[in-house]
């Protein structure tokens, strides 16, 4: 009991003194999850945007396999992107494997199913709803696209802000293919799990406070966010 | 309102869309007749009315005019190419949308989506929110809206895009008397400067003041096509006989 006192009081002198190991880690995880994120959306709005508003052959099986990559285990996805990018790999040339840009990689692959999968099951209900206005009013279906991501603004950052919590929380796959290097790929999961083998469990325990903190501030995001979208359609 | 300019600058050197003409119409769903050899001509000018009760297949009929869905028999011809017709036409649906954004940035929608032109934007904003009473709540949320303000705002995006024809569903249904009667007014501003009016309702009351020609259906049939005057002076059919006399069910 006492040993984890004490960690909670290391923990606490951590924070307080701003130790630069630690803020380093708090950036690196930053920069990875953010960029991550930013990326897919760049895809997982659109993409998702138009499997709600436009109709084609192999639109179901695409909107089935989308969800159904939602709930992908990250092991999984950064096992094969870890073959994908290992020496032998068909990407190896690339020398990307435990770096921070293949940590990128593989947070966009997981992020972008989330964004798009959301965004596709609001702009859909949306689009049905506004079909026959649209199609009155000669809107085309891109048209018709822009007007509705516009229209879901308020639900589609709580979507963005859904795909910022898997991103930052993420340990399995950033493990795999970042390879946890200190000073070049250590973020905050992948830290608190080696210290805690490790038994270092001060460092942990501040890396944890922050990583907690950081969600319910994304949580606060999020209701705040609804909230403005209340506020704006009265 | 402006209408000099319009008739001038806008559809006078196209031609006119109408005469509408709607021939042996039927509209099948579920393998059941919903609408059924329904023809009549609408020529410019006037109001004409779709009168009928409940389920007479009224929205139908609009819907199968302005091209929303494709008849099952029969056809609906207008004078003019199918793919340019539809863009000089508007429609009020029976429930309107509203985008979650001000009263003005939705007529900006429909202006930007009929692709009018930047320079007239701003003018015919101006009229549709006059001819519609909606001036003072140009940038109130369309969301806040009362019933009675957003169906006047769906009546302003119809004619916002100034078209030669405009369908109306019931646009004053759920409306109380004050509103029906601001709405009204503006539905005859609109067809006294030459827009034709296609309106449906069952409100007896409404069809008496606005109609210059009645349309009455019944169970998917138009059972009797006239000039308002005579349709309530002597209907012909013991159907509209009943509705008028407020007995007919649906
Ligand atoms: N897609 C559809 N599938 C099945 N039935 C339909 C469909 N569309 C309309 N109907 C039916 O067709 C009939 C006519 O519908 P319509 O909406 O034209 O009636 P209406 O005259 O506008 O009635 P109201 O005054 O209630 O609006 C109704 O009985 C309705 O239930
Ligand atoms: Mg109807």
């Amino acid at each position: 009991m006492s040993e984890f006192q004490d960690a909670f009081v290391q923990a606490a002198r951590l924070l307080g003194r701003a130790d630069p190991e630690l803020l380093e880690i708090i950036a690196l995880s930053l920069r990875v999850s953010l960029t991550a994120l930013v990326l897919a959306c760049a895809v997982g709005l659109p993409m998702g945007a138009a499997l709600g508003v436009f109709r084609f052959p192999g639109r179901r099986a695409a909107v089935t396999l989308l969800n159904a990559l939602m709930g992908l285990p990250p092991v999984v996805l950064g096992l094969a992107l870890y073959l994908v990018l290992s020496r032998s790999g068909p990407l190896g040339f690339l020398g990307l494997l435990f770096t921070p840009t293949a940590m990128i990689l593989a947070q966009w692959l997981l992020v972008i199913p989330i964004v798009a999968a959301l965004t596709r099951q609001v702009v859909e209900d949306l689009h049905e709803e506004w079909e026959e206005e649209f199609r009155s009013l000669g809107a085309g279906r891109l048209r018709s696209l822009f007007e509705l991501l516009y229209e879901a603004r308020f639900q589609l950052a709580t979507a963005t802000l859904a795909g910022f919590g898997r991103a930052i929380a993420e340990v399995g796959a950033v493990l795999i293919v970042g390879g946890n290097i200190a000073h070049v790929t250590r973020v905050m999961t992948t830290a608190i799990a080696m210290e805690t083998n490790k038994g270092e469990l001060s460092l942990a325990l501040a890396l944890g406070i922050v990583l907690v903190a950081l969600s319910f501030l994304i949580n606060a995001g999020l209701v705040a966010v609804q909230e403005l979208g209340r506020v704006a359609r009265g | 309102m402006a209408e000099g300019a319009r008739s001038a600058a806008g559809f006078g050197e196209r031609g006119s869309i109408l005469p509408l003409r709607v021939e042996g119409l039927g509209y099948r769903a579920r393998g059941e007749w919903l609408l059924r050899d329904v023809s009549f001509t609408l020529r410019a000018g006037g109001i004409a009315v779709l009168l009928g009760p409940n389920g007479a297949g009224k929205s139908l009929t609009l819907r199968l005019c302005h091209g929303m869905l494709r008849p099952s028999g029969g056809l609906v011809s207008w004078n003019g190419p199918p793919a340019e017709v539809r863009g000089r036409q508007a429609m009020v649906f029976q429930r309107p949308r509203v985008l979650r954004r001000s009263v003005r940035a939705n007529l900006a929608f429909a202006l930007r989506a009929r692709r009018v032109p930047r320079a007239l934007r701003d003018a015919r904003t101006r009229e549709a929110l006059a001819v519609t009473g909606l001036d003072a709540l140009e940038h109130r949320p369309a969301h806040r809206l009362s019933e009675g303000e957003r169906h006047r705002l769906a009546l302003a995006r119809a004619f916002v895009v100034e078209p030669e024809v405009v369908f109306l569903d019931e646009p004053t249904a759920s409306l109380d008397p004050a509103a029906t009667a601001a709405l009204e007014g503006a539905i005859r501003r609109v067809a006294a400067d030459g827009t034709k009016v296609i309106l449906s309702t069952h409100d007896l009351g409404q069809a008496r003041r606005l109609a210059d020609e009645v349309l009455f259906f019944h169970r998917g049939r138009l059972l009797e096509k006239t000039p308002a005057e005579s349709f309530f002076r002597g209907p012909r059919t013991p159907e509209a006989r009943a509705f008028l006399k407020g007995e007919l069910l649906a």
